[in-house]
């Protein structure tokens, strides 16, 4: 009989933790059938952060380690440079990349580190039970922000994409989205884009993927991808920011 | 190898490279300026990977991305800096990670002065970041000593996947002595725990976390175990006249030269004194400490601090009938051989 769909060498077999409509579990999988198709798994090292993304090493089949808050393309600079032939990326969170690991991200960014950057924004620190994240947005209800996330008070989100986009180190920069079935066939282009562009060693590849969180949201799943597409992707366009061109 | 005339980061930053050094991160910060520029151009010339990071935290992270790539590694900073790096530190304790850590201590705390300090012993010995952990910490007192070390510090880092701290000061850092360059290293110990890509082997991973009840309980245990042998095997410390002396001086890094010269004017004079200096500061020489204090009535403590090693030596003491003295110069104050000398008559 013909397999005609299977789960990817590049998962491992342990049961998932995440929780219900999560987006990390749809995410690590288009990751992991990327690197499976292009044959690289055995040359891969992942790099996981802190926060619910940390999980992604028990889900890789390939080689992870975890990094200290923030700091994964700190850690990720130091393995791609000393090892160039090996496929170098980092899963980082909200939390951790644009609030405690800023300067990290901002400088491999500026250096052009020949990394690939896998960058999942909820909206909201997911581990720790629904605190505000850098990129929660503006009226958004969190545990610390229970009236609604007021710029007044709590400052305004950032667009991660946006802020990036001015430094010439990232190469190829895009937002994708998981809020439907084609932002997620659109994200795995993304991804294998990203992977694609490091092994022509083009500098910083970047990928915001726009990710539910039903459980800090206080929504299902289904209400959580309608306010994705409805309230944060008008905050966060979908789109390419800066274009490696047809490479796929 | 022929001598080189070379101050302590230069020969710190030889002994580095003489021990197959092949990533350094590091961020200005004086007194050690000299140790980044010099090894932008020496990792270069080595076929090594240089970066200026934009912070010791980053510092730090790159050499634990370094560690986990199987490579050796090193990073150098002064006291502020090294602060910043604690919490990379207990990452790396915590991954069992090998990397070697340079700090040319100043005056603290808060940003305190450039001058030589010794205060940043209790940062080194008692851990500094977060968590359970022990890194090996060396003092040396002369720039060959400092090339040395840090030859050593690789080796040692390596042997039990630990970080390993190189304690210095401004003093160390920006004297220039003459040094013997150690021949490079050729043959390096075997990393099949590397993150290196999984060809052929089931896929590695770097983890401190263990959310598993009892799992990290006993991953500390196995820390523990290894910790234990490091102060078995790896304790390191110099006497000078200290058998049978009724009159001792512990004195560590530079202070202890400095302290050397006044226990040797005494000498000259017909007192009966020696000097002890723990070479390693963590595994701390209790026993041996121990042992020169059996017939001392008086010990003089000397630091360029408040007083900080003076808490081991009165542990080392603690069935000694000795009374203990302190001699200190905080805040970037370095004592003179004559200072020294007054206070041990004083005593």
């Amino acid at each position: 009989m013909k397999a005609i769909y299977q789960r990817p060498e590049s998962l491992t077999t342990d049961t998932s933790i995440y929780c219900p409509g999560c987006g990390h579990g749809v995410i690590q999988k288009l990751i992991a059938e990327v690197i499976d198709e292009l044959g690289v798994r055995e040359r891969a090292i992942g790099i996981a952060p802190v926060g619910c993304a940390v999980l992604s090493y028990n889900y890789f089949n390939f080689d992870v380690t975890e990094a200290a808050h923030g700091r994964a393309p700190a850690v990720a600079t130091a393995i791609k440079r000393l090892l160039p032939s090996r496929i170098v990326f980092t899963y980082q969170g909200d939390g951790d990349l644009a609030a405690i690991g800023t300067a990290e991200i901002i400088h491999a960014a500026a250096r052009g580190e020949n990394f690939s950057v896998f960058f999942i924004n909820n909206a909201v620190y997911g581990m720790t039970k629904g605190q505000m994240a850098p990129t929660t947005l503006t009226g958004q209800k969190t545990t610390t922000t229970v009236s609604g996330r007021n710029p007044q008070v709590h400052g305004f989100p950032i667009r991660v994409c946006e802020l990036l986009s001015s430094l010439d180190g990232v190469t190829y920069l895009e937002r994708a989205t998981t809020s439907d079935i084609p932002g997620i066939i659109a994200t795995k282009k993304a991804i294998k884009k990203a992977i694609l562009w490091q092994m022509q060693q083009k500098g910083m590849s970047f990928v915001e993927i726009l990710a539910s969180c039903p459980t800090n949201w206080k929504k299902n799943p289904s209400d959580s991808l309608k306010w994705m597409k409805e309230t944060m992707e008008r905050y966060y366009p979908v789109k390419v920011f800066k274009d490696p061109g047809n490479i796929l | 190898m022929r001598l080189k005339i070379l101050n302590g980061c230069e020969a710190s930053a030889e002994g580095a490279i003489s021990a197959g050094c092949a990533f350094y991160a590091g961020y200005p910060i004086t007194p050690q300026n000299r140790f980044p520029e010099y090894m932008s151009e020496r990792m270069e010339q080595d076929g090594g990977v240089f970066i200026q990071a934009e912070s010791e935290t980053s510092s730090i992270n790159m050499l634990f991305g370094a560690a986990a790539a199987g490579f050796r590694c090193m990073t150098s900073s002064s006291s502020p800096g090294i602060s910043l790096m604690q919490e990379g530190i207990s990452y790396l304790a915590g991954c069992e990670l090998p990397a070697v850590i340079v700090n040319m201590a100043r005056g603290g705390p808060g940003l305190g002065d450039v001058t030589p300090s010794q205060s940043d012993y209790f940062q080194s010995t008692r851990g500094g970041g977060h968590g359970d952990y022990r890194t090996i910490v060396l003092a040396p007192w002369s720039c060959q000593e400092i090339h040395d070390h840090t030859y050593l510090a690789f080796d040692l880092a390596d042997k039990y996947r630990n970080p390993v701290l190189v304690l210095g000061d401004g003093l160390l850092a920006q004297m220039y002595e003459t040094v013997r360059p150690k021949a490079k290293k050729k043959r390096f110990p075997k990393k099949p725990w590397a993150l290196d890509g999984c060809s052929g082997r089931k896929p590695n991973s770097l983890k401190s976390l263990f959310l598993t009840p009892g799992v990290l309980e006993a991953h500390n245990w196995k820390l523990a175990s290894k910790w234990a042998r490091i102060e078995k095997r790896e304790i390191r410390c110099e006497s000078y006249y200290c058998r049978n002396s009724n009159y001792i001086v512990v004195s560590f890094g530079t202070c202890a030269r400095i302290a050397k010269e006044a226990v040797e004017r005494a000498r000259q004079e017909g007192a009966d004194i020696g000097l002890f200096r723990p070479v390693t500061l963590w595994p701390f020489p209790y026993a041996q400490l121990a042992e020169c204090l059996k017939n001392a009535k008086k010990v003089l403590v000397v630091e360029m601090s408040l007083g900080q090693m003076i808490d081991d030596v009165y542990l080392a003491a603690r069935n000694s009938d000795a009374r203990i003295f302190f001699y200190g110069r905080p805040g970037g104050g370095v004592p003179d051989p004559d200072e020294i000398y007054r206070e041990i008559k004083k005593k």
